[in-house]
């Protein structure tokens, strides 16, 4: 890792935290789909990441979301499981190996790749947030639409972001 | 033991995810108000559920013997009413009271002098030790609330001092959220129709309009009527509530009182009595 890296990843923790506790924190359509676009800065953790490191950093990046959420815990929990999501399909789907990307954002991996593994990413982790959130299974139609609508509005935007910050490489 | 090491490492990506899980599960359920009595909530309700399914498994097995208690209840209930509508009507039938749980009885009796003009006043009726007539029985007017308590009695007669004296207070209740208070009368103000209920702690809520009544704590049963609050909230020196309130019973007209005989009155004085000498 060189310092580069680290300092792009410092500079886009805090952007992300701060548009998402800032500005997306008061945006929602009628409660129900509500963007955590902050998860982006979990994706895009480099691919040389050790496993730890990701772990604590994505505990940690939950822990400040709930300190703003008032909402102990629920988001470092779903970014635990994000992070977990994350090591688990990127050992399945490529070869560790051979990977000479420095991080998996949409400009190395290409379109598909990218969409793919932040759907799957994203949907977990809304998952657990809105059911850690309600914490009970008797509303969960109710939970499920918030979940379905706030991923689809949450992956939009990290798409958008992703397709802002395109860089065009050779592959 | 090398091997598990391995094993740990090779896989260390899932138990440190475990690790962490359950960290944050934790400090949800540990932090979140709510998600900490939904988690106690919902174990209790899986264990009430259980104990409600096994409730009616039990139920249905006891059913044979429920069926026969039952069936013999019905038959001899069956032979009573038999016994009842047989019954010839020009016979005198004595009826032997066995309701022994009865706390109060009213004696009806009828007042002979009534005075209302007085700081003090008493009033007398035409029952006396001979009905059973004892001191500090309570004393009510028909339908319409207390009146007072009896002072001193005679053979055949006997003097009620009655709410407005000054020496007359009555353990009350506001109905509308069992909040205690005293009852008196001629605080300032010598109107017949309204009385003072003191003494009501801080924290309760008077409205004009709520219902006082008996607490049941002195001579009187519970819930005898008394009055309505008309003016709630006055100031007092002291850390209580007071109100004004008016008074359902209307002294002036006073005709007929039930005087209540409590049955457990003296069980309850000597109860007391010890407690009070301490």
């Amino acid at each position: 890792m060189n310092s580069r890296l680290i300092i792009v990843n410092v500079f886009r923790w805090l952007i992300l935290l701060f548009v998402q506790i800032f500005l997306l924190k008061n945006m929602g359509f009628y409660d129900l789909s509500t963007p955590f676009v902050y998860v982006l800065f979990l994706l895009l953790l480099p691919f040389g990441i050790p496993n730890i490191l990701l772990y604590v950093l994505a505990f940690g990046t939950g822990l400040t979301l709930d300190a703003f959420y008032d909402t102990m815990g629920v988001h470092a929990t779903a970014c635990v499981v994000l992070a977990f999501v994350r090591i688990s399909f990127i050992t399945v789907s490529l070869n560790k190996d051979a990977i000479d990307d420095p991080e998996p954002s949409l400009s190395y991996m290409g379109f598909q790749w990218f969409a793919l593994y932040a759907f799957l990413c994203v949907i977990t982790h809304h998952l657990v947030l809105f059911f850690l959130e309600t914490f009970r299974l008797t509303e969960i139609g109710y939970t499920l639409m918030r979940c379905g609508l706030s991923c689809i509005f949450t992956l939009l935007l990290i798409l958008l972001v992703e397709f802002i910050f395109y860089k065009r490489t050779s592959r | 033991m090398r091997n598990l090491w391995i094993f740990i490492s090779r896989y260390n990506a899932f138990f440190l995810f475990f690790i962490f899980f359950l960290i944050g599960v934790y400090l949800t359920v540990k932090n979140n108000a709510y998600q900490r009595s939904a988690t106690l909530n919902s174990t209790n309700e899986v264990v009430g559920t259980a104990y409600e399914r096994l409730n009616v498994f039990k139920r249905y097995l006891n059913l044979g013997v429920v069926n026969d208690s039952l069936a013999s209840e019905n038959a001899k209930l069956k032979t009573k009413l038999l016994a009842l509508t047989t019954v010839d009507s020009t016979k005198e039938v004595q009826v032997i009271d066995t309701v022994t749980n009865q706390q109060y009885t009213y004696l009806a009796a009828k007042v002979v002098k009534n005075s209302i003009t007085l700081r003090n006043n008493v009033m007398t009726i035409n029952k006396g030790t001979l009905d059973g007539i004892e001191t500090g029985m309570a004393v009510i007017s028909p339908q319409r609330g207390v009146v007072g308590f009896i002072r001193d009695v005679s053979a055949h007669l006997a003097t009620i001092q009655s709410l407005l004296h000054k020496d007359t207070k009555i353990s009350v209740v506001i109905k509308k959220d069992n909040a205690l208070g005293s009852l008196v009368w001629g605080d300032n103000n010598f109107d017949i129709r309204k009385a003072f209920i003191k003494e009501v702690p801080n924290h309760i809520k008077m409205n004009v309009g709520d219902t006082v009544v008996t607490s049941g704590f002195g001579q009187f049963p519970e819930g005898i009527l008394v009055g309505k609050l008309s003016k709630t909230n006055i100031a007092t020196n002291d850390n209580f509530l007071s109100a004004e309130l008016n008074l359902f019973n209307d002294f002036s007209t006073l005709q007929y009182v039930y005087v209540i005989k409590n049955k457990l009155a003296k069980e309850q004085q000597l109860l007391e009595t010890p407690v009070k000498a301490k």
